[in-house]
C-alpha cells in the first residue's frame, strides 16, 4: 500500500518564541526548528503499516528551501522518497488542503497520514479538508490510550489496522468521553493524535540512505492550485502575563469573592 | 549556536539532531539520579550499541558503521551536553580508548571475540594504564608480564581505570622487558575471571562522580599469549597512537561541556535580578559572557583544527596535544566563571553548574595532564 504522509516545518518548542512588536508575526531570528511531531508519528505509522503490508511511504512538505531539512528527517527516519512543494509566503489551511489535494490525487496513495493540528498555528483544519476535497473518508485523532484493556492487548492490535482485503481501515480515535473505533473506506484520510505511537529515531544508516533519497519539487502553479489566502491575519500578541494569584483565608471570603468579584457563580 | 565549520556535513548535523534526541529522552532525565547514585545502568551499553553509538568508526565486519571519526566527534561533544560527566566518560571510554587500540592493532580472532561485541555493548572495556607510581610516566610502569609457555603471569596493579569495576575486558599495559625502558612495554587483552585478577575499591571522586573508577591487581595472571595485542616490545608506541584519539575525545567532550554551561549561563543572568534588573543588563555581566564565548570559540578552532588534520590522516601530535590542553583548561576556566555567574545558586547542588565545575576539573588531568601536553608541544618543537 501507499501512504502519503505530511512533514511540517515549525518551530521548535523549545526555543522562546516571541511575537514581533508590530504583531505582524513572530520574531524568526534565533528560531531552531523541528518536524510537527504529530507528523513525526504520522510518519512513524506510515513506516509501521508499510513495514506490514509492504509498499512505500511518500512524505511531503509545503514551504521553502528549509522544509527539506524536514523531509531529509522523516526520510531519514525510512520514508521512500518525498514531495516538495516550493512555496514562499503565507497560506491558508484551505491553500494547504488544495494543494495536498493535488499531491494526493496525484500520488494516489491509499491512505493520507496527518498530524491532527500543527504545533505552531494549531489550527486542527487540514486534515478535514482533505477528506472534504479528495471526497474520502475520514477518521481524526488517531490515538492508542488505552484502547485495549491489558497492556499485552495494547501492544498486540495497533490503533490504525488495515483489513485483510485491504479496502479498509480500523482507527481507534481519542474523542472527549473516551475512545471511538471507526471502519473506513480506503482510500481515506487519518490524522494523528499524540498518544498514537512514539516515533523512531533517525538513525545513522538511515541518514546516509536519506542522502540518495528523491525529493520531487513541485509548485502550486505545476499543480493548478490558487493559494491566494482567504483568510487574513490582522494581528499577533502574546497571551497577557498570569496574574498573580490570592490567598483567602476561608471559603465564606472564597464563595464571596467568587460570586462578587469573579461572577463565577 | 552554530556548529559546521566546513567540518561537519549536514549529515553530521542530523545524526547530532539524532544523538541529542536520545540524550534528551534517555539521558538527562535520569542523570542527577545516576550521580547520586555514582553509577548508571549497564544496559547503556547496550542501549548504545543498538543505536549504532558504539562502532561509528569500526568496520562493519565487526558491527561498526564505518561512518567515521567525525560522526564520533558529534556524539563526543553531544554528550558533553548529557547531565553527567561521568556517564559520558564511562560510555565514550567504550568507544575511543578500551576498543580503539584492538581495532588499531589486533588480529581478526582477537576483534570478533572483543571489538565485536564491545560493539554490540555487550561486553565492557576498560584501558588500563595508569598504576600507583607511574602515571604520567608511561615508561616507569612496573606491571610485568612474563612468558611462560602459551601464557604471560602478569604481576602489578593498576588504579584510576575508567569502568574497571564492571569491565569484562582491560586492554592492559604491561613490561614485558623490565629492564628495556619504553621499549620494554607491550599490551595485553586481559579478560574478567582470568584467575589472579580481582578488582579493588570502586575509587570515590570529585567528580565524573556516576563513572565507575577501579583499582586492578595482578597476581600471578595468567593470560593466554594469544591475547597479547600486535607485538612485544610495541606497546608504548601502541599507547600513544591510541592516546591522539583519547586527546581529541576529551578535547570534544570539553566543548559540549561548555557550550551547556554557557547555555544555561545565559538563561540565568537574563532571568535572575539584581538591582532593580536582570543581570545580563550589567555591562561587567555582558563583558564577561563575551569574553567567555571567545575563549570558547578560540578552543573550539584549535579543536576542530586537531580533529582535521586527525581525520585527514596525519600524525597531528602537536596540535592535539594543543587542542586537549587548552579545550580542557577553557572548559575549568568556564565552569568557574559560570559558576560565579549563578552567585549563591551557583554552589547550590539544585543547578547543575556545579557538577559541571567539578567534572571539567578531571580534563587537565585525565588522558595525559597539561604539564605532559606541554612536555610533548616541546618535544615537537625539538627542544
Ligand atoms: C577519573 C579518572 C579516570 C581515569 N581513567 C583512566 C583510565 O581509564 N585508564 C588509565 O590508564 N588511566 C586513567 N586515569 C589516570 C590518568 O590518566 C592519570 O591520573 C594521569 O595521566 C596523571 O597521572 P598521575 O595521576 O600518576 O599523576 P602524576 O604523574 O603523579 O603527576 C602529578 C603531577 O606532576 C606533574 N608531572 C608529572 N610528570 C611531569 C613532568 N615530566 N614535567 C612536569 N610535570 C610533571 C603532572 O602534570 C601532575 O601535575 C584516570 C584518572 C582519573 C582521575
Ligand atoms: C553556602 C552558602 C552560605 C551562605 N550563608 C549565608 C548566610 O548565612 N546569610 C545570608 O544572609 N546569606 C548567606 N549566603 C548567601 C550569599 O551571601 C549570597 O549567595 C551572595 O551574597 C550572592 O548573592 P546571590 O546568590 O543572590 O547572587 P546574585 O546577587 O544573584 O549574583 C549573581 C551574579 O551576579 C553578579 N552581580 C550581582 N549584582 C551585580 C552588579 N551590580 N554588578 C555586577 N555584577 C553583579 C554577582 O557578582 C554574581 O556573580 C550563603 C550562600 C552560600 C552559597
Amino acid at each position: 500500500m501507499k501512504i502519503l504522509v505530511t512533514a511540517k516545518r515549525v518551530e521548535d518548542p523549545e526555543s522562546k518564541i516571541k511575537v514581533k512588536p508590530d504583531g505582524s508575526g513572530i520574531v524568526q531570528e534565533g528560531l531552531k526548528y523541528k518536524i510537527n511531531p504529530f507528523d513525526e508519528i504520522g510518519v512513524e505509522e506510515g513506516l509501521r503499516l508499510a513495514a506490514k503490508h509492504g509498499g512505500e511511504v511518500v512524505v511531503v512538505s509545503i514551504g521553502g528551501k528549509e522544509v527539506q531539512e524536514q523531509l531529509r528527517h522523516a526520510l531519514a527516519m525510512g520514508a521512500h522518497r518525498a514531495v516538495w512543494v516550493n512555496h514562499t509566503g503565507t497560506l491558508d489551511q484551505l491553500a494547504l488542503a488544495g494543494l495536498l489535494q493535488k499531491v494526493a490525487e496525484k500520488e494516489k496513495p491509499d491512505m493520507v497520514i496527518l498530524g491532527k493540528q500543527s504545533i505552531d498555528d494549531d489550527q486542527n483544519q487540514v486534515g478535514q479538508y482533505l477528506a472534504e476535497f479528495l471526497g474520502w473518508s475520514q477518521a481524526t485523532f488517531a490515538s492508542k490510550v488505552e484502547s485495549l484493556e491489558s497492556e499485552q492487548e495494547k501492544n498486540k492490535v495497533p490503533a490504525l489496522q488495515v483489513g485483510a482485503d485491504g479496502k479498509t481501515v480500523r482507527v481507534v480515535r481519542e474523542v472527549d468521553n473516551g475512545l471511538a473505533t471507526l471502519e473506513c473506506a480506503l482510500p481515506a484520510v487519518v490524522t494523528t493524535d499524540l498518544r498514537l505511537n512514539l516515533p523512531r529515531y533517525a538513525s545513522l544508516p538511515g541518514i546516509m540512505k536519506a542522502k540518495s533519497k528523491p525529493i520531487e519539487e513541485l509548485t502550486p502553479e505545476k499543480l493548478g492550485v490558487d493559494v491566494t489566502p482567504k483568510i487574513q491575519v490582522l494581528k499577533m500578541s502574546s497571551p497577557p502575563p498570569r496574574k498573580a494569584g490570592i490567598k483567602v483565608p476561608d471559603v465564606a471570603t472564597l464563595v464571596d469573592k467568587l460570586r462578587n468579584e469573579a461572577k463565577a457563580v | 549556536m552554530l556548529h559546521g565549520y566546513g567540518l561537519y556535513q549536514e549529515e553530521h548535523e542530523a545524526f547530532r539532531r539524532t544523538v541529542r534526541a536520545v540524550i534528551e529522552k534517555e539521558l538527562l532525565p535520569f542523570a542527577r539520579e545516576w550521580e547520586a547514585r555514582e553509577e548508571f545502568p549497564r544496559e547503556l551499553y547496550p542501549r548504545f550499541g543498538e543505536l549504532g553509538f558504539l562502532g561509528l568508526k569500526y568496520p562493519e565486519v565487526y558491527g561498526g558503521s564505518a561512518a567515521g571519526e567525525l560522526y564520533e566527534a558529534v556524539l563526543l561533544e553531544e554528550l558533553g551536553r548529557c547531565g553527567s560527566g561521568g556517564v559520558s566518560a564511562g560510555l565514550a571510554a567504550q568507544f575511543t580508548i578500551a576498543t580503539g587500540p584492538i581495532h588499531l592493532f589486533g588480529t581478526d580472532a582477537q576483534k570478533r571475540r572483543f571489538l565485536a561485541p564491545a560493539i554490540r555493548g555487550e561486553k565492557i572495556g576498560a584501558l588500563g594504564i595508569t598504576e600507583p607510581d607511574a602515571g604520567s610516566d608511561v615508561a616507569g610502569l612496573r606491571t610485568t608480564a612474563v612468558r611462560d609457555g602459551e601464557h604471560y603471569v602478569v604481576n602489578g596493579s593498576k588504579i584510576y581505570i575508567t569502568n574497571g569495576v564492571r569491565a569484562d575486558f582491560v586492554v592492559l599495559a604491561v613490561k614485558t622487558d623490565p629492564a628495556a625502558g619504553h621499549r620494554g612495554l607491550s599490551m595485553l587483552l586481559l579478560e574478567k575471571g582470568t584467575p589472579g585478577f580481582s578488582v579493588g575499591r570502586k575509587l570515590q571522586k570529585l567528580g565524573w562522580r556516576a563513572s565507575d573508577t577501579a583499582e586492578l591487581f595482578f597476581e600471578d595472571c595468567r593470560v593466554p599469549a594469544e591475547n597479547l595485542l600486535g607485538q612485544e616490545g610495541q606497546g608504548f608506541y601502541q599507547i600513544m597512537g591510541n592516546f591522539q584519539w583519547e586527546r581529541l575525545s576529551l578535547a570534544l567532550g570539553a566543548l559540549g561541556a561548555i557550550e551547556d554551561m554557557l547555555e544555561q549561563s545565559m538563561a540565568y543572568v537574563k532571568q535572575r535580578r539584581a538591582f532593580g534588573q536582570s543581570l545580563s543588563g550589567f555591562q561587567v555581566v555582558r563583558h564577561k559572557l563575551a569574553e567567555l564565548f571567545t575563549e570558547f570559540e578560540c578552543a573550539r578552532q584549535l579543536t576542530y583544527h586537531a580533529l582535521r588534520l586527525h581525520v585527514g590522516g596525519q600524525y597531528a601530535v602537536a596540535q592535539t596535544s594543543m587542542a586537549k590542553k587548552v579545550a580542557t583548561e577553557t572548559c575549568c576556566r568556564v565552569a568557574d566563571a559560570c559558576l560565579q555567574l549563578h552567585g549563591g545558586a551557583g554552589y547550590m547542588m539544585e543547578y547543575d553548574i556545579q557538577r559541571h565545575w567539578r567534572d571539567a576539573r578531571l580534563g587537565p588531568i585525565g588522558g595525559g595532564t597539561s604539564e605532559v601536553m606541554n612536555e610533548i608541544i616541546a618535544k615537537q618543537l625539538g627542544l
